[in-house]
C-alpha cells in the first residue's frame, strides 16, 4: 500500500485554513505533489534529536526594545492609498456576518 | 441534584502606554479612523515588530501585584487566523511560556473573603475595529486599534457564583487602575471580560462541559450573563441533556445568551514562535526595580487607613476608590491631624460637590491644604461647623483659601464673652415676657433666645458660648 | 569598453577625475537596457526618469566634492525591496499594483550613499524558486544563453549585472537565491550573516532565513556595497548590533597559511562533471595562493533540504497571510462574501509554487503535525548549525560548489518541484545556520555557461570571505568574457 501522507480531504482542510481554493484537476496534482514532498520529509525521523532545543534564531539575541515615544503615523490617505475598496476613511470588505 | 457552577474569567486590559506594542503609533482612543496607523501596524509587506519596553514593565507590575511567579524568559508566538480586523493574518501573542503564572487575588463578597487563582498573564496586540453597514452588504475596518498593547489575565476556574465573578472583576479592575496601567473603561473597551462556565454536581471533582461567554460589556452584564447561563445549563442538565461546548454571546436587551454554533468553527491557530521577535529575558534586578516602584495596592491601603486613622471599613472603602482620592485624603490628614473629621468632610461635602459636576478629585478646586486649614479653624473655634459649610462651598466655587474667604465674608466666629454678654443682655432686656415664661418653666422658649442671639450676631456667635451664657444669664 | 561594462570602483576613479559623469554612466546603462532588455527581461519596473534626475543631482554633488560611497552609480533592486512611491510587486499578481509609502532600510542607505536607482528587478514569486520562472511578469533569461534560466529567486538582479543593465544590484537570499543565480550568471553574489543587513522593508518569505545581499562584477564592488548596506537597524528586532568593519580593507590581503575545509558531503554523485572539475581547479588555485585544504564533515547535510522545506514554508504561510485583498494588492471581483473574497483573491493572486509552499507550511504547523514537522525540523536545524560550529573550529573558510549543475533550460524543471528544490542543496545549509556565504565565478563549461564556487565562513566573518574571495579572484586570473545577450 502506497505511503499516503496527505489525503484529498486533508488537502481540502489545509486549503481552507490557508484560505486557498483549487479546481479539481489542480487539487489532484497538488495532492500528489504534496505527498511526494511530505514523503521526502520522512528522512528527518532518522535523526536523533533527543535533548536538542529547537532553534528558531540562528543568532542568539534577546531584549530588542524600543522606547514608548510617539513617532508620527501615516496620513490616513496614505494608509488607504492601496486599498482595493475604501469608504469613509475605512477599508471596505464584503459584509462580515458575526 | 444540586449543581455547582465552575467559572473562569479571561480579562483583556488595554495598557495605558503612549504608543502601540510593536510600533510608534499613538495608542490613544478615539481618533478618526486610520489616523493612528503606520506600515507596521497596517501589516504592509516588509514591516517588522519591535517591542515597546513599557509594555513589558506594565506586565511585570501586574504580575507582582497579583502575586504571580515571573518567568525569567519568555517569547512571542504567532496566532494565525484570517479576519478583516487582523491585518497580518496573525496576532502576535504569547503561548507556550507566559511571562507570569500561578498568581492569586483575594476578593470580598457577601461579607466573605476568598482567594481566586490566576493561571497566567501574557502580552499581546489588539486587533482593529470592524463596523457593519446597516443597509449595504459591506463592513468597514478601522485599524487604529491594531497593535494597542493588551495583557490577557486568565483566572483559574475557582469562581463559584456570578457574584464572586463580579467581585473578582472589581478587584482586578481596581488593581489595574491603581497601578495606572489601564483606565479600566469597559464601555470603551479598554477592559474586557469573557467567561468560561460549566456546571457539575456539587461535591464532585470532574469538570462539566463548558460554554464560553462573550459580549458582556459591563460588570452588571457579566453578572447577569453568568446568572442566566447558570440557570440555562442547569435546565439542560436537569432535563437529562448535555451542555454543548460552544461560544455564546450575551444579548443585553433580551437578557439571554445566544449560541454562535454554526457560525463558528474550531480554530486551529497553528501557534509557532514568532521569528521576527527575539526572546525576552527578565533579570532579578529589573523585577526588584519594579517592585520598589510599585504603589500601595487598594487592599493594603484600606487596611492601613483603618489601622492608622481609626476609620471604619466603609469609610476606608470610599476614600480608597481611587488613588488620587486616597492621596488627597491623606494629605488633608497630614496637614490638619484630624483623620475622622477629614474623612467626614471628604466623603461628604467634597465628593458631593464633585459628583454634582461629574468632576474627578484631581480637578477639585479645594486644595488639600485649604480643607485642612478649614478643619483647623473649626477646631480652634474661629468658625463654627455651620459657618464652615458656607466656607467650604465658597472655597469650591472660588478656589480661595479659607482665610481669604472668612476675611472677605467677615465670617469670624464671635467668641468674645464680653461682647456676647452685652448682646444677650440687650435681648433679655427687650423680651421680658419670654424671660418670665422661661423662668416659669417653659423650656421651649430657650430656642427663641438662641434664635434672637444668632440673629443679632448674624449667625456668627459661637453656639456653645451662646448656650452657656443664655443659661447663666436667664437663670436670673 | 563601454561605461556599463565597468565596475563600481573603476567608475568611481573616472568620476573623481572628471573623466566621466553620472549622467553619462546612467545613459550608458539605460542604453544597454534599451538594447537587451527585450531579450533578457531582467526588470519588472524601470525607474528611468527618477534615475536621470538622481544622476544629475549626483553630478552636482561630485562637482561640489561631496562624494558618497555610491554617488552616481546605477544600482538595481530586486522587486522584493520596498521602494517609496515605486511599485513593488515581489514578482506576484497579488502585489501587482502595490505602491509602498516607505523605503526599505537598505534603499534608504543606498539613497543616502548617492546611488542612482535604475529599477526593480524580476524574481521568482515571493522569492520562492530557483529559476525566476515563477514570476507573474514572465521569466528572465540567462544573458549567457537565452534559452536558459538565470537562476532564482533573484534571477533579474543577477542577469542585470551580468548583462550590463546595471553596475551592481541587490537581491535576497533565503535558501541560495543570491548565490545560485550569481553562479549561473557568472557574477559575484554574497549572502550576509543573518542579522547583518536590515530586513526592514524586505518583503518577508522566511523570516529566520531571509537576508539582503549584493550582486557585483567583482569582489571589490561587493565590499563597497556591503559597506553601505550592512549595519544595525533598530526597526528590526533580529538586527544584530555588531560593528561594520570597512570591508575594503580585506581586499588583496592574501590567504597564506589559511585552512580551507572541503566538506565531503558536498562532493556527491549528481554534480555535473564540468562543475566538479571547475571546483576542484579552485582548490588547486587556493592552494597555490598559500592555503591548505583539509577534508571536513558536515554530517547532517543530507537533511538540510527536508529541514528547509518545512521551516521556510511554515514561516512563509504565516508571512503571506496578510495578502488577503483587504488592505492592498489584488482583490478578486468574484467574491460574494468575505470567505469567497479571501479564497478567490488568494487563489488567483498567488502562483502554483507559492500555493504549494503555503500548503506545506500550513500542514506542518497544523494541529497534530507541529511536533513531527516544525518542531523536529527546528531541532535538526540546531544540529546543522552545530556541524558548522565544529567545522569552523578546524578551518577558516569552507569551500563548496555553489550549484550542482550549470544553468538548466527554461521549462526543464518546472514539472517536478522536488527536482527544482534539489538545485539548492549546496546553498540551503548556509541560511539554516545563519552564516555568510559568497559565490564567485570560477570558470565556464565547454558550452560557455558560467560556473560558481562558494565560500562559507562563521558568523560576521564577511571580511574573511572577502579576503579569501579576492585572493582567489587574483590568483585565478579568470578570462573576462562578455555574455551574448542577443538572439536564441
Amino acid at each position: 500500500m502506497e505511503n499516503i501522507k496527505i489525503s484529498q480531504n486533508e488537502v481540502n482542510h489545509v486549503a481552507h485554513l490557508a484560505r486557498l481554493e483549487f479546481g479539481e484537476q489542480e487539487k489532484e496534482k497538488f495532492t500528489s505533489q504534496l505527498n511526494d514532498i511530505l514523503r521526502y520529509m520522512d528522512k528527518l525521523s532518522e535523526v536523533d534529536t533527543a535533548g536538542v532545543e529547537p532553534m528558531t534564531h540562528a543568532i542568539a539575541q534577546k531584549n530588542a526594545f524600543r522606547m514608548d515615544e510617539v513617532v508620527g503615523s501615516l496620513p490616513p490617505e496614505l494608509a488607504l492609498a492601496n486599498a482595493p475598496e475604501s469608504r469613509g476613511g475605512c477599508f471596505q470588505v464584503p459584509k462580515v456576518i458575526e | 441534584m444540586e449543581f455547582e457552577p465552575v467559572i473562569g474569567l479571561e480579562i483583556h486590559a488595554q495598557l495605558l502606554t503612549d504608543t502601540k506594542i510593536f510600533c510608534g503609533c499613538s495608542a490613544k482612543f478615539g481618533a478618526a479612523p486610520n489616523t493612528h496607523t503606520c506600515p507596521v501596524c497596517l501589516g504592509m509587506p516588509g514591516v517588522l515588530p519591535v517591542l515597546n519596553r513599557k509594555v513589558l514593565e506594565f506586565m511585570i507590575k501586574m504580575a507582582l501585584a497579583t502575586n504571580c511567579a515571573v518567568n525569567r524568559e519568555c517569547n512571542f508566538a504567532r496566532k494565525n487566523y484570517f479576519y478583516p480586523d487582523l491585518p497580518k493574518g496573525y496576532q502576535i501573542s504569547q503561548y507556550a511560556l507566559p511571562p507570569a503564572e500561578h498568581g492569586w487575588v483575594d476578593v470580598e463578597f457577601d461579607g466573605k473573603q476568598k482567594r481566586i487563582g490566576i493561571t497566567r498573564i501574557h502580552m499581546e496586540e489588539d486587533a482593529g475595529k470592524l463596523m457593519h453597514d446597516e443597509h449595504n452588504p459591506a463592513s468597514y475596518v478601522d485599524l487604529n486599534r491594531t497593535g494597542v498593547p493588551l495583557i490577557e489575565i486568565v483566572s483559574e476556574p475557582d469562581i463559584r457564583s456570578a457574584e464572586e465573578a463580579a467581585a473578582y472583576l472589581r478587584r482586578l479592575h481596581e488593581i489595574l487602575v491603581y497601578l495606572e496601567i489601564c483606565d479600566g473603561n469597559m464601555e470603551e473597551g479598554s477592559f474586557r471580560c469573557d467567561a468560561n462556565i460549566s456546571l457539575r454536581p456539587r461535591g464532585t471533582e470532574p469538570f462539566g462541559t463548558r460554554a464560553e461567554l462573550k459580549n458582556m460589556n459591563s460588570f452588571r452584564n457579566v453578572q447577569r450573563a453568568l446568572e442566566y447561563e447558570i440557570k440555562r445549563q442547569q435546565y439542560v442538565l436537569e432535563g437529562g441533556g448535555q451542555v454543548v461546548q460552544e461560544t455564546r454571546l450575551w444579548d443585553d436587551t433580551a437578557g439571554v445568551t445566544h449560541s454562535m454554533r454554526g457560525k463558528e468553527e474550531a480554530h486551529d491557530y497553528r501557534y509557532f514562535p514568532d521569528p521576527d521577535l527575539v526572546p525576552i529575558v527578565i533579570d532579578d534586578a529589573w523585577i526588584e526595580e519594579v517592585r520598589k516602584a510599585q504603589p500601595e495596592l487598594p487592599l493594603e491601603k484600606r487596611e492601613r487607613f483603618m489601622r492608622e486613622y481609626q476609620i471604619p471599613a466603609y469609610d476606608a472603602g470610599v476614600l480608597t476608590t481611587s488613588r488620587a482620592l486616597a492621596d488627597y485624603y491623606e494629605e488633608v490628614v497630614r496637614l490638619c491631624g484630624e483623620p475622622k473629621i477629614a474623612a467626614n468632610w471628604v466623603m461628604g461635602d467634597i465628593l458631593r460637590f464633585l459628583n454634582e459636576e461629574k468632576r474627578d478629585i484631581r480637578e477639585c478646586p479645594i486644595a488639600p491644604a485649604s480643607l485642612a486649614g478649614m478643619i483647623r479653624l473649626i477646631q480652634e473655634g474661629t468658625i463654627s461647623g455651620k459657618m464652615a459649610k458656607e466656607v467650604s462651598e465658597a472655597m469650591y466655587k472660588s478656589g480661595k483659601t479659607p482665610q481669604a474667604i472668612i476675611e472677605e465674608k467677615g465670617l469670624v466666629q464671635i467668641t468674645d464673652e464680653g461682647a456676647l454678654t452685652k448682646t444677650i443682655s440687650e435681648i433679655i432686656g427687650k423680651n421680658p415676657t419670654q424671660v418670665e415664661q422661661y423662668r416659669a418653666g417653659k423650656d421651649k422658649v430657650f430656642g427663641f433666645f438662641v434664635g434672637q442671639a444668632m440673629k443679632a450676631t448674624q449667625g456668627k456667635a459661637n453656639p456653645q458660648m451662646i448656650n452657656d451664657l443664655l443659661k447663666k444669664m436667664l437663670a436670673g | 569598453m563601454e561605461l556599463y561594462e565597468l565596475t563600481i570602483h573603476e567608475l568611481q576613479d573616472k568620476l573623481r577625475t572628471g573623466e566621466t559623469s553620472s549622467a553619462e554612466i546612467t545613459a550608458s546603462v539605460f542604453g544597454r537596457i534599451d538594447a537587451v532588455e527585450k531579450d533578457i527581461h531582467a526588470y519588472i519596473t524601470l525607474m528611468r526618469e527618477t534615475a536621470l534626475a538622481e544622476a544629475t543631482r549626483a553630478d552636482e554633488a561630485i562637482r561640489k566634492g561631496e562624494i558618497g560611497a555610491l554617488t552616481g552609480i546605477p544600482i538595481a533592486l530586486k522587486d522584493i525591496c520596498c521602494t517609496k512611491d515605486v511599485r513593488t510587486t515581489c514578482g506576484s499578481r497579488i502585489l501587482h499594483n502595490f505602491i509602498p509609502p516607505y523605503d526599505a532600510t537598505v534603499v534608504e542607505k543606498l539613497r543616502a550613499a548617492g546611488a542612482v536607482l535604475t529599477g526593480k528587478t524580476n524574481m521568482d514569486e515571493f522569492a520562492m524558486g530557483s529559476s525566476t520562472e515563477s514570476s507573474f511578469f514572465g521569466a528572465t533569461r540567462n544573458p549567457w544563453d537565452l534559452t536558459r534560466i538565470p537562476g532564482g529567486s533573484s534571477g533579474g538582479s543577477s542577469a542585470a549585472v551580468a548583462a550590463g543593465e546595471c553596475i551592481a544590484s541587490l537581491g535576497s537570499d533565503t535558501g541560495g537565491s543570491i548565490r545560485q543565480p550569481a553562479a549561473l550568471c557568472g557574477v559575484v553574489g554574497l549572502k550576509p550573516t543573518y542579522g547583518r543587513v536590515s530586513r526592514f522593508g524586505l518583503i518577508a518569505f522566511a523570516s529566520s532565513l531571509d537576508q539582503i545581499g549584493p550582486f557585483t562584477k567583482d569582489v571589490e564592488d561587493c565590499a563597497i556595497l556591503m559597506n553601505v548596506i550592512a549595519g544595525y537597524d533598530p526597526r528590526e528586532s533580529t538586527s544584530v548590533p555588531e560593528d561594520v568593519p570597512d570591508y575594503r580593507q580585506f581586499l588583496r590581503r592574501g590567504i597564506e597559511g589559511w585552512t580551507v575545509g572541503i566538506p565531503k558531503e558536498y562532493f556527491i554523485d549528481g554534480i555535473d562533471p564540468e562543475v566538479e572539475a571547475a571546483v576542484r581547479e579552485t582548490i588547486r588555485v587556493v592552494e597555490k595562493a598559500g592555503a591548505k585544504c583539509i577534508e571536513v564533515s558536515l554530517p547532517h547535510t543530507e537533511y538540510c533540504l527536508a529541514v528547509y522545506y518545512i521551516v521556510a514554508p511554515a514561516e512563509a504561510c504565516s508571512n503571506l497571510a496578510r495578502y488577503d485583498g483587504v488592505k492592498y494588492g489584488f482583490r478578486s471581483e468574484e467574491g460574494r462574501d468575505l470567505m469567497e473574497m479571501y479564497k478567490k483573491s488568494r487563489a488567483a493572486g498567488f502562483g502554483a509554487e507559492v500555493k504549494r509552499r503555503i500548503m506545506i507550511g500550513t500542514y506542518a504547523l497544523s494541529s497534530g503535525y507541529y511536533d513531527a514537522y516544525y518542531k523536529k525540523a527546528s531541532q535538526v536545524r540546531a544540529l546543522i548549525k552545530r556541524d558548522f560550529d565544529e567545522a569552523f573550529a578546524k578551518c577558516d573558510v569552507i569551500l563548496t560548489p555553489t550549484t550542482p549543475t550549470p544553468a538548466f533550460r527554461i521549462g526543464e524543471k518546472t514539472g517536478d518541484p522536488m527536482q527544482m528544490y534539489l538545485s539548492d542543496i549546496f546553498t540551503i545549509s548556509t541560511n539554516l545556520a545563519g552564516i555568510p556565504g559568497i559565490s564567485v565565478p570560477c570558470g565556464f563549461t565547454a558550452a560557455g555557461l558560467p560556473i560558481g564556487v562558494q565560500f562559507l565562513a562563521g558568523h560576521f566573518q564577511e571580511g574573511r570571505l572577502i579576503q579569501f574571495a579576492s585572493a582567489y579572484e587574483k590568483e585565478a586570473h579568470l578570462e573576462k568574457r562578455r555574455p551574448r545577450c542577443h538572439g536564441i
